[in-house]
């Protein structure tokens, strides 16, 4: 008896590790341990043995089977192993292919700076307004103290529409007429910016018939001139990113302010090249003064009672000069090459806690 | 405005250096644009002395000599024919660069002859273009080492202030040194040629003055016996400095006091005038030969210096070239009038005259400088071209140019920051030239004359505190309005940042582009009407404002297409225009795509941009704008550049909100574009604002515990029969158990009537409170195909 349970497990070893993979191990197992299975067969004979020899006999089977099944239970977990190397060598991919691809927008350098002045100037407790493009001469020109025989009104700068029921619009020159339509409609305090498409008659490599403006405005009872340098600095600082930008205040003339100042930041211009910081020389980027009378009155404000301050300067040339863009007209072409390199991502919303730029 | 310092100082006693005056100059509102100092371009140039000037042993034409400089003797090869011993010449020393060469000279050796450095001549150093021989100073016999341009007098800096149109007066020099001496930088000098020049007869030319306003006041002298010629060298020199040809003595001197005191004068040939002087309006067609040379045409607005025959110039802006002086002038007439600024410049304008003579007029001229400009300039042409002088003619009087108001000198602080006291705003106004005036009512200031651009407090607070300096305005932060800062959007503007931001993400790229395009194309976008045409367009490829923003965008998809873009989406938010009103402007989020979805890709092949692009870009801006897409409908109907079969809109009742599809074939031929485009136009303004009642609070969310249950449904629907409306009448056969129903297929082909089309959907049931049984089930099936059938006609498919 002992000579045939050492040969089947001799036999059944062997299977056991003849088999190549863990189907052809699962045979092995059925065809050992199975219902059917040589040991279960052999188990089966046990009962016509003598009492005596039943009892070791049986002893010895169960530690074949026990045996039997440790060996296939090593066998598979090899074979497994085997199998997931060898499955996961042919699953290999080549992770140097591009992904698919993802839309990739972008927004216009001179939106996203008009963003940012939105976000520094509302910090500073401004809200916007807006007006139309298509304005009158009003609102326009007399309204601004800009009398009619002042050189901005002749057609040389100014464009205008047909005339129509009598009346001839114009373009608006800036954005100064929607001053004119808050303080018609509003009382003081008034506290406004106003970004906006803004049109004169001139085109070439600095000047675009269409461009952008940005107004501000305060009326109250107390706001004067030194506000006006603090906010102005504030501004350019914030929205240059130079904690020390030197801006300049000196005077000029414009017909709706007196007085008047043209502002002007730091810059040097060594090597050819315009960098905004301290240097050596000045860089004119907007023109600003303390509301002229003649203007609140117009808009039907006491001028004896109340004043205040208006800016205003141009979208297109702070954004050129942050963001190092050498041609205006660029910024019309709507080149898909240009958008995605000047371009800014539809994520980046400035604002002032959260960064202005990138 | 042009100047020199040297000139400057003619009227400004200054110890101020050129840096000093031009910071000062700049922060005053006279801006200076450039400063030039033509001493630099000549500083290598030196007075040099001749000491011996021999043949050249082995050249006929050459000679060496022995040149005496700044830096000791150095041996010369000259070409010059009148190099001689003994004279002072100029030397340009090795190393340094002649600008009429363009060369910077090296030591060489000329046909076996050391030579080094140059002597140059005038042209070689483009001071004229004298090439005969080199430069002779023997005759002022300057010291060896004077710089060459000291010896010229060209060692006077230029400046180039910007002048703003409100200071006529600084258009003069003596303007700018009264500015200076207010400001601190020195004292006004008496002003030069201000004596009177005594008349000795009756002028035989007399003046009238017949066009009102026009020209209230004419100042003439007759000055009888002169003899023109060329000015003396400083006059000219000033004269070139800035910019000006010297003429003839008489022409140079109107000039000089244009510039020195903006005066601007003229003279008349005495000999060539007929009669008296008439001062009258032009008549229509009447031509005037100006003195640049040119026939100009008058209109009947322009106010004329005429004889008893003819125009003879244009009044504050040209002579004429009948009636000028020329070398064989011998009596003259000098005019010194006050013309109207508005007219001179309209008639200037109308002309297309640049002068400095209108310049000035348009600007305003001291109306108190006619007499003084009058003797001014008798006294000058007395002075270099001889000859004796009338009675001055004076006809009509100065325009009333005198004015007071009332000044709290404590204006000052309240709009500037910055407090002046009394003493010091008096002392600078009275340095401007106001008067300052207290009585038992307060202060009053009354301004010159010859500053017509101050009219009230506000002015005087300016005139102040440029004086005082700007620098002096205190850094003031505005004061908060709130501990925190509110929204500086209101909801509908903050649509205008949300769309474009979504349409970004969704892969267009942003632009901007002009308002107006060209008229013709505005046609084929629904505009193109008269009232919206610019009457003065830059050009006529921008003469209409834009009732669409596609055609723009389509516009540049061709040109992306050249640069070899074959596909591209933009978008751009902005307006278009309806009407010139001020309400006739919408806000438009509009945009394109051409070409294929994507790039090729190794794993998924890009596809044509169809119209559910542009669908989904139109639903994206909108409802990151704040539209109720979800309550939105869709109709197959959109304007007429849209293809008719392949377009819609989206609406909120009769409210359009949207515009979208494939664009229309012909619109692509007109723009040569030989691929799909799809386009949408979202109508920002349209959308509803929501109403601001209960806050920012959602609806309470309720999750029901149960599965949902999901069925498919196919049916045979006629093929005009649309999507939306199936799936809405799917959606309402049981409103409360159906959450949801999406249109998964759609086909036609074989299997499918013609003139049919099988759409396929997918219905969400949500039980509620109890799972469904089988029955709940088949009876919401029914349901489902009943009401299709009732809305669509269709059937469900076997």
């Amino acid at each position: 008896m002992a000579t045939a349970i050492d040969q089947l497990r001799a036999d059944l070893l062997a299977q056991v590790h003849a088999a190549v993979s863990t189907a052809a191990l699962e045979e092995v197992r059925v065809s050992a341990l199975g219902r059917k299975g040589a040991i279960t067969e052999q188990m089966k004979t046990l009962g016509q043995l003598p009492p005596d020899e039943r009892r070791a006999a049986g002893q010895a089977f169960n530690a074949l089977k026990d045996e039997v099944a440790a060996a296939l239970e090593t066998r598979k977990a090899g074979l497994e192993s085997a199998e997931l190397e060898a499955r996961l060598a042919q699953e290999r991919i080549d992770v140097t292919l591009p992904a698919r691809p993802q839309p990739e927008g972008r927004l216009h350098p001179l939106m996203q700076t008009w963003d940012e002045l939105v976000s520094i100037f509302g910090e500073m407790g401004f809200v916007i307004a807006e007006g139309p493009d298509i304005e009158d001469d009003w609102h326009n020109f007399t309204a601004l103290n800009i009398p009619e025989e002042h050189p901005a009104r002749q057609e040389m700068d100014t464009f205008y529409l047909q005339e129509h029921d009598g009346h001839r619009p114009v373009l608006r020159t800036h954005t100064s007429p929607v001053q004119i339509r808050t303080m018609l409609s509003q009382k003081p305090p008034i506290r406004i910016i106003v970004p906006g498409r803004t049109f004169r008659s001139d085109h070439d490599a600095t000047h675009s018939p269409m461009f952008h403006q940005v107004e501000g405005l305060v009326i109250d009872e107390a706001t004067h001139m030194g506000h006006l340098k603090g906010t102005l600095i504030e501004f350019c600082r914030a929205f240059f990113g130079i904690d020390d930008l030197p801006v300049r205040f000196r005077n000029s003339h414009f017909p709706f302010t007196e007085p008047s100042a043209e502002v002007d930041i730091g810059c040097s211009r060594k090597g050819g090249g315009l960098t905004i910081g301290a240097g050596d020389d000045w860089l004119e980027i907007l023109g600003s003064g303390m509301v002229h009378p003649k203007v609140l009155e117009y808009c039907g404000i006491d001028s004896t009672k109340y004043q205040g301050w208006a800016f205003g300067m141009g979208i297109e040339r702070i954004a050129m000069l942050k963001y190092g863009i050498p041609d205006l007209r660029t910024m019309y072409d709507s080149d898909l090459r240009w958008l995605r390199h000047y371009g800014f991502m539809p994520l980046d919303v400035p604002s002032m806690l959260g960064g202005l730029a990138r | 405005m042009k100047f020199t310092l040297g000139w400057l100082k003619e009227h400004l006693e200054t110890e101020a250096s050129l840096e000093q005056i031009t910071e000062k100059l700049t922060m005053l509102g006279l801006e200076v644009d450039s400063v030039h100092n033509p001493a630099e371009a000549l500083a290598p140039f030196r007075v040099a002395y001749v000491i011996e000037a021999k043949q050249h042993p082995n050249a006929d034409r050459l000679r060496v000599c022995r040149v005496q400089t700044a830096d000791g003797e150095i041996q010369v090869v000259c070409g010059a024919p009148n190099a001689r011993t003994g004279m002072k010449a100029v030397f340009a020393p090795e190393g340094s660069y002649v600008p009429g060469t363009g060369i910077t000279l090296k030591a060489t050796e000329i046909r076996g002859e050391a030579s080094s450095g140059m002597l140059v001549s005038e042209r070689e150093l483009e001071l004229s273009d004298d090439h005969d021989g080199i430069i002779d100073l023997s005759a002022s016999d300057p010291a060896v080492g004077t710089p060459f341009a000291k010896v010229m007098g060209l060692d006077d800096p230029i400046i180039e202030i910007g002048l703003t149109p409100n200071r006529g007066d600084c258009a003069g020099i003596r303007g700018i040194a009264r500015d200076l001496a207010a400001a601190g930088l020195g004292v006004l000098k008496p002003a030069p040629y201000s004596q009177s020049v005594p008349g000795s007869f009756v002028s035989p030319i007399g003046v009238r003055l017949e066009a009102g306003d026009a020209c209230p006041m004419f100042v003439g002298r007759y000055i009888r016996g002169v003899k023109n010629g060329p000015s003396p060298a400083w006059l000219q020199r000033r004269l070139k400095a800035i910019g000006l040809r010297p003429i003839s003595a008489l022409v140079d001197i109107t000039n000089y006091f244009t510039m020195d005191r903006a005066r601007p004068l003229h003279v008349f040939d005495a000999d060539k005038v007929h009669g008296d002087i008439h001062v009258r309006f032009s008549k229509p067609g009447e031509t005037l030969e100006a003195l640049d040379g040119r026939t100009y045409a008058a209109d009947d607005t322009m106010c004329m210096i005429a004889d008893e025959k003819l125009g003879e110039a244009f009044g504050g802006i040209m002579g004429g070239e009948p009636s000028g002086c020329s070398d064989e002038t011998v009596n003259v007439f000098v005019e010194s009038a006050w013309f109207d600024p508005v007219r001179t410049a309209a008639t200037g304008r109308k002309l297309g005259i640049h002068s400095d003579a209108r310049y000035r007029f348009e600007r305003g001229v001291d109306p108190q400088s006619l007499m003084s400009g009058a003797e001014a300039a008798a006294q000058m042409i007395v002075e270099l071209c001889g000859g004796e002088a009338s009675e001055p003619v004076i006809a009509g009087a100065e325009p009333n140019w005198k004015r007071s108001f009332g000044f709290r000198p404590e204006r000052v602080a309240q709009l500037t920051g910055v407090s002046v006291g009394k003493a010091e705003v008096r002392q600078t106004l009275e340095a401007l030239g106001f008067t300052w005036s207290e009585g038992g009512h307060g202060i009053a200031v009354a301004p010159p004359s010859w500053r017509p651009d101050v009219h009230g407090e506000a002015d005087l607070v300016e005139e102040v505190i440029r004086v005082h300096g700007y620098d002096a305005i205190p850094v003031t932060p505005l004061p908060r309005l709130s501990s925190l800062p509110q929204p500086a959007m209101t909801e509908q503007q903050a649509r205008r940042p949300r769309a474009r931001r979504a349409l970004a993400s969704r892969g267009l790229l942003e632009a901007v582009t002009f308002s107006f395009l060209p008229k013709a194309q505005a046609a084929k976008f629904g505009g193109g009407e008269n009232k919206l045409t610019v009457a003065n367009p830059i050009s006529e490829d921008l003469n209409q404002m834009r009732p669409s923003i596609l055609p723009n965008l389509l516009d540049a998809a061709v040109r992306n297409r050249n640069f070899g873009q074959r596909s591209g989406g933009l978008f751009e938010v902005g307006p278009q225009y309806r009407d010139p009103s001020a309400g006739g402007q919408d806000l438009m989020a509009s945009g394109i795509r051409w070409g294929q979805t994507g790039p090729r890709h190794w794993a998924e092949a890009p596809r044509t941009v169809d119209a559910f692009d542009a669908k989904a870009d139109a639903l994206a801006a909108l409802e990151a704008a704040g539209a109720p897409v979800a309550n939105a409908q869709v109709a197959a109907e959109a304007p007429g550049w849209y293809h008719p079969g392949q377009s819609g809109s989206i609406r909120l009742g009769k409210v359009v909100l949207a515009t979208f599809g494939a664009l229309h074939p012909a619109i692509l031929r007109d723009y040569d574009i030989d691929a799909a485009a799809v386009g949408f136009e979202c109508f920002l303004d349209n959308i509803p604002v929501p109403r601001a009642k209960g806050g920012k609070s959602r609806s309470l969310l309720k999750v029901e515990p149960l599965l949902p249950v999901e069925r498919d449904f196919a049916f045979l629907v006629a093929a005009d029969v649309s999507a939306d409306a199936l799936a809405r009448a799917a959606r309402q056969a049981d409103k409360t158990m159906i959450t949801e129903v999406s249109v998964f297929d759609v086909y036609t082909g074989k299997g499918v009537p013609e003139g049919q089309k099988s759409l396929a959907v997918s219905v969400t049931y949500q039980p509620r409170g109890a799972t469904l049984t089988d029955e709940q089930i088949e009876a919401l099936g029914a349901k489902v195909v009943a009401a299709v059938a009732k809305a669509t006609g269709g059937v469900l498919r076997g």
